[in-house]
C-alpha cells in the first residue's frame, strides 16, 4: 500500500467573510497575498517532511476559490521536484480537459519527469464541474475534448523520431516535437479520477490507477466492480495497484485527539461544495437526467443546492451537521488512536474489495501546522508499517 | 412533428397552418412554452419550425458543432422544400441562425423579422452584449427574461420529470452551440450589409438579456431594419406577449 498526502491549501481566513458560496464569485480582495505566502511556505514544508516520512506527495488544482490556492498545480509539483528526493509526486490532477494548449501539458509533465528523475504520476482529470466558468471551457463537450488531448499528450510524450502532425477537433497542431522526453519510459504511470461506474469501467478497459475520492462505503464498491469489468472486457487483471481511495485522516496519540484532527481537516468536506448550483450543475457537465434531478434540488436556483453525505444505511447527513463518526459510518474519514485508524481502514479496505493506494488528506480545513506535522509523523510511525497486513 | 431528412441530418420539423410560408426558428431554450405562440401563428401562415438538432430525443449528430452548420442545414431545409418568398422569424438563438443564412444566402427568403436576436457584438471587450445565463442563479436570471417571472419563468417543482430534462436537454444545447464565444460570432457584424431584405427587429421592452438598446444597435447595423418595441415582454415576446408579437409580425410580413 502506498499512502499519500494531500493538501488543498485552503484559503480558510476568508470562508467567514464569504459564507454560503466559496467558489467562483469570490472577490480576491478578500486573499491577503502575505497570508496566502504563509500557507503556500507551510503547505510546501508539509509535503516536503513526506519524503523523511517514507509518504508520497499529491497536489491538485482548483480555480477562483478560497477552498484551494493551488491553481496551478505543476508549480507545487516543480518546486517539490527539486526539494525532495524519494517521494513519489501524484499530481490528481491535471484538467486538460480545461487546458487549451495540450502540448504544454505534456512539456510540463515530462519537464518534471526529468527534474525528478522519474517519479511524476501523471492524472488527467475532467475537473470538477465548477471549473468549467474560470476556465471558460465548455461543459457540453468536455468529455470528448478530456480525450482528444489525453491521446494528444500521450503521443506527445513517447514520439521521438521529430515533429508529427495533429488536426483534430479540438486542438491543431503542424509539428509537435516535445522536449525534453520523459524520464520513465514510455511515459510516467497515468492516474484518472471516477466519480461513477461509467467513468471506472473506461479506467478499467484502458487500465489506468483510477482514484475514487470520498465516494464511501455505498458509492464504491460499484465503481471498483465497474473498474473490474472493463480490466476483464480488455483481458487486464485488476490488481490492488490499480485502485485510489481519498480520505481525511486524523491520528492521536487518544482518540479525543484524533477527533479533533479529523474534525478539522473535514472543514474541507463541508466547505468543498459550498457553491451555486449553476457551477455544480453546467448544462451538458452531466448527463440530461442527472441535471433535470438537480432542478428539483431544494435550493436550485436561488443560490448553494443542498447536498449531503451519504451513511452505512443509506441516510443522508447535511456535513455542516455531520459528525466525526458520521464521516467515519460514511467512509469518508479514518479517525481516531493508530489502531482505531487500522481497523476502520480495513474494514474499508474489505468492504470495497482493496485498494492499493490511499490517498490521505492530512492537512485540511484550519488544522495547525503542528497538528499537521505530528498527524503526518504518527501516521507514518503507527499506522503505515502495519499496512501490508491489508493484502 | 415529422421527421425529415436534410441531407443526412434527421430534422424534426412542426409544420402547421395554411398561408404564405413562415420559417420560425425557435430560441435556445423554452421550446413547449413557445409552443401555444406557433399554434397561433398557424392561423394566418403556414409554420415550418424546425427542432434544432440535439434539442429534441435524438443525440445531436457529431458534426453539427454550430450556428455556421444550423445556418447551412436550414438553407437545405429550404431547398428541400423548395419554398420561396418566406418570411423568416428568428428568436434570440433563433435570430442569430437566421442571421448567418441571410449573410450567406436570401434566394428564397422575402423578409425577416428577428425577435430578441443574439448572434452579433456590439459592445466593447469588457462589456457584456448579454446576460451570462451560465453564471446567474435562475433568481437573477428570470427577471432579466421574463416581464413578469412569477407567470412566465418555469416552476421546477410544478414539473414533470420528463419536462424537466427537457430544459436540462435545452441549457445542455444552449452550451453546445453558444458557449464560446457567448452567443456571437465575431466575424458576423462585417457581413451585416448582405442582409439586404425588409427586416423588422422586435424586442422585448422589459429585456434584461439583452437590452432593446442592443436591438437598436441591430436594428441600425442592418441594410433595411426598422425596431418595434413590445410592452410587457422581456426576452420571449413570443411567450410573454404572443398577441402582440404576432400583431406586429402580421402587419409587417404581409405587406
Amino acid at each position: 500500500m502506498k499512502v499519500w498526502h494531500f493538501s488543498e491549501l485552503a484559503y480558510y481566513p476568508a470562508w467567514k467573510e464569504l459564507g454560503a458560496q466559496l467558489r467562483n464569485v469570490v472577490p480576491s480582495r478578500l486573499c491577503d497575498p502575505r497570508v496566502a505566502a504563509d500557507l503556500y511556505h507551510r503547505g510546501l514544508d508539509e509535503w516536503a517532511l513526506c519524503d523523511e516520512l517514507g509518504l508520497n506527495i499529491m497536489v491538485n488544482e482548483h480555480h477562483a476559490t478560497a477552498t484551494c490556492i493551488d491553481s496551478v498545480c505543476t508549480i507545487q509539483m516543480a518546486i517539490l521536484a527539486r526539494e525532495t528526493k524519494k517521494a513519489r509526486l501524484l499530481c490528481l490532477g491535471m484538467p486538460i480537459g480545461n487546458r487549451f494548449d495540450a502540448v504544454r501539458v505534456a512539456e510540463e509533465y515530462a519537464t518534471l519527469d526529468v527534474i525528478s528523475r522519474g517519479r511524476v504520476e501523471m492524472g488527467f482529470v475532467k475537473g470538477a464541474p465548477f471549473e468549467v466558468t474560470p476556465a471558460n471551457s465548455n461543459p457540453a463537450d468536455l468529455s470528448t475534448r478530456f480525450w482528444e488531448a489525453h491521446d494528444l499528450i500521450l503521443k506527445a510524450m513517447t514520439t521521438h523520431d521529430g515533429p508529427f502532425n495533429w488536426e483534430g477537433r479540438y486542438f491543431q497542431y503542424r509539428q509537435v516535437n516535445v522536449w525534453p522526453r520523459p524520464y520513465q519510459q514510455p511515459h510516467p504511470p497515468v492516474w484518472l479520477t471516477v466519480n461513477s461506474p461509467e467513468s471506472a469501467q473506461t479506467g478499467g478497459e484502458r487500465g489506468y490507477v483510477i482514484g475514487s475520492l470520498n465516494t464511501g462505503y455505498v458509492r464504491t464498491p460499484a465503481i471498483y466492480a465497474a473498474y473490474r469489468k472493463g480490466a476483464a472486457s480488455k483481458g487486464r487483471e485488476a490488481t490492488p495497484d490499480r485502485f485510489a481511495y481519498m480520505a481525511m485522516v486524523g491520528v492521536g496519540r487518544t482518540k479525543e485527539e484524533g477527533y479533533r484532527r479529523a474534525d478539522q481537516i473535514l472543514d474541507y468536506s463541508r466547505t468543498a461544495l459550498r457553491v451555486g448550483a449553476q457551477f455544480a450543475f453546467p448544462p451538458g457537465y452531466q448527463s440530461v437526467a442527472a441535471t433535470a434531478q438537480a432542478l428539483k434540488m431544494p435550493g436550485y436556483g436561488a443560490g448553494v443546492a443542498t447536498r449531503s453525505i451519504t451513511l452505512r444505511n443509506g441516510r443522508q447527513v447535511d456535513p455542516d451537521k455531520a459528525t466525526v463518526d458520521e464521516f467515519i459510518d460514511a467512509g469518508i474519514c479514518f479517525a481516531g488512536t493508530p489502531d482505531m485508524v487500522f481497523d476502520q481502514m480495513k474494514e474499508f479496505h474489505d468492504h470495497v474489495g482493496g485498494f492499493g493506494h490511499l490517498l490521505m488528506m492530512g492537512q485540511g480545513g484550519h488544522i495547525t501546522h503542528e497538528d499537521t506535522v505530528d498527524n503526518l509523523t504518527m501516521f507514518s510511525k503507527e499506522v503505515l508499517p502495519r499496512l501490508p497486513e491489508l493484502g | 412533428m415529422e421527421t425529415l431528412d436534410v441531407g443526412g441530418i434527421p430534422v424534426e420539423i412542426h409544420r402547421a397552418g395554411s398561408g404564405p410560408p413562415l420559417l420560425y426558428l425557435h430560441a435556445e431554450q423554452y421550446v413547449e412554452q413557445a409552443r401555444p405562440h406557433l399554434d397561433a401563428l398557424a392561423k394566418t401562415w403556414t409554420v415550418i419550425a424546425p427542432r434544432h438538432p440535439g434539442y429534441g430525443a435524438a443525440p445531436v449528430p457529431a458534426d453539427i458543432r454550430s450556428v455556421d452548420d444550423l445556418a447551412y442545414l436550414y438553407l437545405d431545409l429550404l431547398d428541400a422544400l423548395k419554398l420561396d418568398d418566406v418570411v423568416l422569424v428568428g428568436a434570440s438563438l433563433g435570430g442569430w441562425i437566421a442571421l448567418e443564412m441571410c449573410v450567406r444566402n436570401r434566394a428564397r427568403l422575402s423578409k425577416l423579422i428577428l425577435v430578441s436576436s443574439a448572434g452579433v457584438k456590439f459592445g466593447g471587450r469588457e462589456e457584456r452584449d448579454f446576460a451570462d445565463l451560465f453564471y446567474l442563479p435562475d433568481v437573477e436570471a428570470f427577471p432579466l427574461l421574463f416581464a413578469d417571472p412569477k407567470r412566465h419563468a418555469p416552476n421546477y417543482a410544478a414539473l414533470s420529470g420528463g419536462q424537466l430534462e427537457q430544459l436540462a436537454r435545452e441549457r445542455h444545447m444552449l452550451a453546445h452551440y453558444g458557449w464560446r464565444p457567448y452567443l456571437h460570432n465575431p466575424g458576423l457584424k462585417r457581413w451585416l450589409h448582405r442582409v439586404d431584405l425588409p427586416t423588422l427587429v422586435l424586442w422585448g421592452e422589459a429585456d434584461g438579456f439583452a437590452k432593446p438598446s442592443y436591438g437598436r444597435s441591430l436594428a441600425a447595423a442592418l441594410p433595411s431594419a426598422e425596431l418595434k418595441l413590445i410592452p410587457g415582454a422581456a426576452h420571449y415576446p413570443g411567450i410573454e406577449q404572443s398577441e402582440a408579437t404576432i400583431r406586429a409580425i402580421d402587419a409587417f410580413g404581409r405587406t
